[in-house]
C-alpha cells in the first residue's frame, strides 16, 4: 500500500554568503501491505527527521531523492486537483496539537461537515450530518455533543477525538498521527492511545504512529522504526525491538525512560480500591 | 533525607484562594483556579505537584512567587517562607531583593528566560550579579566555577542563546537559577520540551545540584514519571485543590484517591502489554467547576455526599493526606 | 450584530462619542437630498449673510446658503471616501491574502508590484493627472486613481497576518478537509484578517479625504462639484477671512474635524471588540 524507497530530504539554509545543507531524512525505506492494517510506530526524538518524514507520507513536501508510492502510484506525479483530492481520501493526517487543529474562530462541526461534503456521496446538508454522526460515534463522541461547540470549549482529549473522527470521514486506509497524545492531558491519552487500536482491528486501517514516547509504543505498536538524524537505526517488531534493543542509540533511549518502579499494578473498581 | 521534620518549613501554603476575574463589555467571569490549597514544603526536599492542564498548578506557582497581575486576584489564604514572612503582602522593592537571592524560577521554555541579543555571560550579570556583593572580576571567576560544578563548559558563557541547543539551554539556565545558592527553586517544567534522553540528563543535573545546595525545590509538571525520577514527597493536583500528597514511592505503591490511582495505573510501561483504560469526561473548566467533591462526575466510587459535600485533605496515614471521602469514612 | 453594537454603545465611552459624532455627519448629508437649492446654482441667496435664521450656516460671497451647500458638500466627500476605501480594501485583501499564502514566485511578483506603489509619492502624481485630465478628472475618477494609490501599504499588512496564518495547524486541517485555495482564504483566513482590514478602512476614509481636500483647496480638483474642500477653496478665492466671513471656513472645518475623530474614535472601539483574541477572550476560551 505504501512504499518508501531509499528516501532522502535536505534543506539548504542560509542566504549567499553562508550555506548550509541539513540533511533531513537520509535513505529511509519501508513498506505497508495493504489488506495488513498495522501500526506502524516511527521513534525519534527532534531533529530525527521523523515530522519531516510525515510531511513527504502526506504529500505536503517533495523527497530530494528516492521515491514513495501509494498504492503503486508514485505521489510525485499527483498534480491535478483531482488526483490530489483522491489521494487525500485515502491517506488522511492527525496532527500533534489539538488546540491548534481547529480554526479557534469557527465552530468545530464546519470541518465535519467539509469533510463530509468534499469526500464522501453526501449531496445535502443532512446527509452530511448524517456522516459526521456515525464518525463521531465510531470515536466515542456524538453530533449532538459537538455541534455548535468551539475548540476552547472542549478539552485536548476530545479535541483530538474529533480530529481523528474528522480523518474517518472519507474511509481512508492509513492515516498518518504525528504526536498525538503529547499534548493530551495523561488522564486522557489512553482513551485516544486505545482508540487507533480500534481502528487497526475494527475498520481495517493501517495507523502510523509517529512519537517520541517509548512506553505507548510498545503498548499499541506492531513493528518500529528508531530514527536517529534522519537514519534508521534500528526496526523491526515492536515488542521484540524494545524489549531487547540492540542499537547503541535505542538502548539509550530505553534508558532515558522514566518509569515509577511499582511493585503490582493498580485497579479502582466500584465499592474499594483493590490490587490485582 | 536527614531530620527536617523538627525543623520550620521552607514554604508554607495555608487555605489559598486565587481566581481570575474578568469583566469584558459587560460580560463576568470568575474562574476559580486555586480553591483553597494547604501544604508545606521542608528544607532540603524535592517536592513534586502533579497536575494536568486546568488543573490550577500555574496560577499556583505565579501566588507563590506573588508573581500576581490583574485579573489574578488572592481571595484568600496565606504564603509564607522561612526567609519572608507573609510574601503576598511584601512590597514590589523588598520582593526584588528576594528574588533571586532566595527564590529563583527554572521555566520551560529556556529561550523566553535569556536576551536573545545577549551573551550568556550577560545574563548571569543581569540576574545574579546585584546579589552577590563582590567586585565584577571575582563575579566572573565565581560564574565559572559554578558551571565547573555542574560540569558545564565556560565557553557557553560567550555564546547567544539560540546558538546552543534546548537541553545545554536548559542546563544554564538551571545554573543561573541556582548561582546564588536560593532557599528555595520552583522549577516549572523544566524538562517538557526536551528530547527523552537530555530529559534524564537536565533532571539528574537538578538533583545533584539540590543535593549540593540545599536547597527545596517545587517541581511542577505533569509528567508522572518525571515526580517518580526525581520527587521526594508528591502532591496531586486536580481542578485547583489538592487531592492526595505523600513521599512518592508510597504515592505509587498505594496510591488512595481514586484519580491518582487511575493515574498510576493507566500508565504504560515497556514490557507490559496489558490493556489499560482512559478515564472518561474530561477535566472540568475552572470558570464552572462541579459542587462538592471535583471529581465526581468522574469518579467510580462517587457517592451521593461526593456532590454536595467537599472532601477535606486529611492525614489518612502518617506522611499521607488524600482528600476522598469513600477512604476517610 | 445589533446586540453587539448595543452592548458597545452602553460600555464604551469612545465609541459612543465616535458614534453621536458620525450619526450627525450622516444626517445632514442625507439631508441634501431635500435642499431646496441645486448645488452647482450661484448667487441665489443675499451675498455674505452671517449665521442666522433663515440661513443657519450663514451664507457665502457667491451667495450660496452654507447649509445646504455643507450638507451636499459632506455628501460628496464621505461617498468618494468609501468608494476609495471600498476599492482599495478589495484589492490589498485580494493582494495580501494570495501572496501571503501561496508564496514563492507569486508572492515575489505581486510584492515587487506593492512595493513600487508605495514608492509612489501621492502628490505630485496626482497634481499631474490633473494638470493632464484637467476638466476630465471627476470626483469619480479621482475616486479611482486613489484607490489604485491607496492599496500598497495595507497589503503588506495583511500579507504578514497571511504568512502567519499558513504556517497554523487548522490551515493543514482546511487542506485535508478538501477546501480549496478559495474557501480557505475566504472562511479560515479572513476573519483574521478582518480588524486589520477594517482598521485600516477607517484610517483610509480619513486619508483619502484629507489628501482630496489638500487637492481642492489647491484647486487642483473639479472646483464646481461641491465638495469640503472645494468650499475652503472658494472661500480663500474671495478671501474669506480677511473680509471677515468667518463662517465660510469655519464650518467646513469643524465638519472636517468631526469627520476625521468620528471615523477614529469608531476604529479604536470597534477594533478590540472585532480582534479575535478580545473576541476569544469574550467567549470565555483562551486564557
Amino acid at each position: 500500500m505504501l512504499e518508501l524507497d531509499h528516501v532522502s530530504k535536505d534543506y539548504v539554509r542560509g542566504g549567499l554568503l553562508s550555506r548550509q545543507r541539513i540533511q533531513a531524512v537520509d535513505d529511509v525505506s519501508f513498506r505497508l501491505e495493504s489488506g495488513q492494517p498495522e501500526i506502524f510506530a516511527i521513534i525519534g526524538e527532534s531533529g530525527s527527521g521523523k515530522s519531516t518524514l510525515a510531511s513527504m507520507i502526506l504529500n505536503l513536501v517533495q523527497p530530494s531523492m528516492g521515491h514513495l508510492r501509494f498504492e503503486g502510484t508514485d505521489l510525485a506525479g499527483i498534480r491535478s486537483k483531482a488526483e490530489r483530492l483522491k489521494f487525500m481520501a485515502q491517506v488522511q493526517p492527525i496532527f500533534q496539537n489539538p488546540f491548534e487543529a481547529f480554526n479557534p474562530l469557527k465552530q468545530l462541526d464546519h470541518y465535519l461537515f467539509m469533510t463530509a461534503r468534499r469526500f464522501t456521496a453526501a449531496k445535502d446538508d443532512a446527509a452530511a450530518m448524517r456522516c459526521a454522526d456515525e464518525a463521531l460515534v465510531k470515536v466515542g463522541l456524538s453530533l449532538a455533543e459537538v455541534r455548535g461547540r468551539f475548540p476552547h470549549e472542549l478539552s485536548g482529549g476530545q479535541l483530538q477525538r474529533i480530529a481523528v473522527a474528522r480523518a474517518l470521514i472519507p474511509s481512508p486506509k492509513l492515516i498518518i498521527a504525528d504526536e498525538p497524545v503529547s499534548m493530551v492531558d495523561a488522564s486522557l491519552r489512553m482513551s485516544i492511545v486505545n482508540l487507533f487500536k480500534t481502528l487497526r482491528d475494527d475498520l481495517c486501517i493501517s495507523i502510523i504512529y509517529i512519537t517520541h514516547d517509548l512506553a505507548t509504543a510498545y503498548y499499541i505498536s506492531d513493528r518500529i522504526i528508531i530514527m536517529r538524524r534522519g537514519k534508521v537505526v534500528e526496526e523491526g517488531d515492536a515488542k521484540t525491538v524494545l524489549d531487547n534493543p540492540q542499537h547503541a542509540y535505542s538502548k539509550q533511549l530505553k534508558d532515558a525512560v522514566l518509569i515509577p518502579h511499582i511493585s503490582s499494578p493498580v485497579h479502582a473498581t466500584k465499592g474499594k480500591i483493590s490490587h490485582v | 533525607m536527614n531530620d527536617s521534620a523538627s525543623a520550620a518549613p521552607v514554604l508554607s501554603v495555608k487555605g489559598l484562594k486565587a481566581y481570575y476575574r474578568t469583566t469584558y463589555f459587560g460580560v463576568n467571569r470568575e474562574v476559580k483556579a486555586v480553591d483553597g490549597v494547604d501544604f508545606e514544603v521542608q528544607r532540603n526536599e524535592i517536592y513534586g505537584l502533579a497536575g494536568e492542564s486546568s488543573s490550577g498548578k500555574t496560577t499556583l506557582i505565579k501566588t507563590i512567587a506573588a508573581a500576581l497581575k490583574p485579573p489574578l486576584e488572592i481571595v484568600a489564604g496565606r504564603v509564607d517562607f522561612s526567609f519572608a514572612p507573609n510574601i503576598l503582602r511584601m512590597k514590589s522593592d523588598d520582593l526584588d531583593s528576594l528574588r533571586w537571592r532566595h527564590l529563583s524560577y527554572i521555566v520551560q521554555g529556556s529561550m523566553s528566560v535569556f536576551n536573545p541579543v545577549r551573551r550568556i555571560r550577560q545574563a548571569f550579570v543581569d540576574f545574579a550579579f546585584r546579589h552577590i556583593n563582590k567586585p565584577r572580576a571575582e563575579f566572573d571567576k565565581l560564574v565559572d566555577a559554578h558551571l565547573a560544578r555542574v560540569k558545564l563548559e565556560p565557553s557557553v558563557l560567550n555564546a547567544y542563546p539560540h546558538e546552543l541547543s534546548g537541553g545545554m539551554r536548559q542546563r544554564v539556565t538551571i545554573a543561573l537559577a541556582t548561582i546564588c545558592r536560593p532557599d528555595f527553586i520552583i522549577a516549572d517544567e523544566p524538562t517538557t520540551a526536551l528530547d527523552v534522553i537530555v530529559q534524564k540528563n537536565v533532571l539528574d543535573m537538578i538533583r545533584e545540584i539540590q543535593r549540593e545546595i540545599g536547597s527545596s525545590v517545587l517541581l511542577v509538571t505533569h509528567d508522572l514519571g518525571v515526580h517518580a525520577h526525581l520527587a521526594d514527597r508528591l502532591g496531586i493536583m486536580y481542578a485547583g485543590r489538592i487531592v492526595e500528597e505523600a513521599p512518592t514511592e508510597d504515592l505509587f505503591r498505594n496510591p488512595l484517591h481514586p484519580y491518582t490511582a487511575h493515574l498510576v495505573s493507566s500508565l504504560p510501561r515497556i514490557g507490559d502489554a496489558a490493556p489499560r483504560k482512559g478515564l472518561e469526561g474530561s477535566p472540568p473548566s475552572l470558570a464552572a467547576p462541579p459542587e462538592g467533591c471535583r471529581f465526581h462526575p468522574r469518579c467510580p466510587l462517587a457517592m451521593a455526599r461526593c456532590r454536595t459535600e467537599v472532601p477535606p485533605l486529611i492525614t489518612v496515614k502518617p506522611g499521607h493526606r488524600a482528600a476522598c471521602f469513600a477512604i476517610t469514612r | 450584530m445589533f446586540k453587539a453594537l448595543r452592548d458597545l454603545l452602553k460600555t464604551n465611552l469612545e465609541f459612543a462619542i465616535g458614534a453621536a459624532l458620525i450619526s450627525t455627519i450622516l444626517v445632514i448629508a442625507l439631508l441634501s437630498f431635500f435642499s431646496p437649492y441645486p448645488p452647482m446654482d450661484m448667487y441665489v441667496t443675499q451675498l455674505d449673510l452671517p449665521p442666522g435664521w433663515p440661513h443657519i450656516f450663514g451664507t457665502t460671497s457667491r451667495g450660496q446658503d452654507m447649509f445646504w451647500l455643507l450638507s451636499e458638500a459632506i455628501r460628496n466627500t464621505l461617498v468618494f471616501g468609501l468608494c476609495v476605501a471600498i476599492l482599495s480594501r478589495v484589492m490589498a485583501l485580494v493582494v495580501g491574502l494570495v501572496s501571503g499564502y501561496l508564496g514563492g514566485r507569486v508572492d515575489r511578483v505581486l510584492m515587487s508590484i506593492n512595493d513600487t506603489f508605495i514608492v509612489i509619492p501621492l502628490l505630485p502624481i496626482l497634481v499631474l493627472f490633473y494638470f493632464v485630465l484637467r476638466d476630465k478628472l471627476t470626483m469619480g475618477w479621482l475616486a479611482v486613481i486613489m484607490a489604485l494609490l491607496g492599496w500598497a501599504y495595507d497589503a503588506r499588512l495583511i500579507r504578514s497576518i497571511a504568512i502567519s496564518l499558513r504556517t497554523r495547524e487548522f490551515t493543514r486541517t482546511s487542506v485535508f478537509s478538501g477546501m480549496s485555495t478559495r474557501e480557505i482564504l475566504q472562511r479560515e483566513h479572513l476573519p483574521y484578517v478582518l480588524p486589520v482590514v477594517f482598521s485600516t478602512t477607517l484610517n483610509n476614509i480619513n486619508w483619502s479625504i484629507g489628501l482630496e481636500v489638500t487637492l481642492a483647496v489647491l484647486g487642483f480638483t473639479d472646483i464646481n462639484s461641491p465638495s469640503i474642500g472645494g468650499m475652503i477653496y472658494w472661500a480663500n478665492q474671495h478671501t474669506a477671512m480677511v473680509a471677515g466671513i468667518w463662517w465660510w471656513i469655519a464650518f467646513p472645518v469643524l465638519f472636517l474635524m468631526m469627520v476625521f475623530i468620528g471615523l477614529y474614535l469608531l476604529a479604536v472601539s470597534m477594533n478590540e471588540y472585532i480582534d479575535p483574541r478580545s473576541r476569544l477572550s469574550r467567549m470565555g476560551g483562551a486564557s
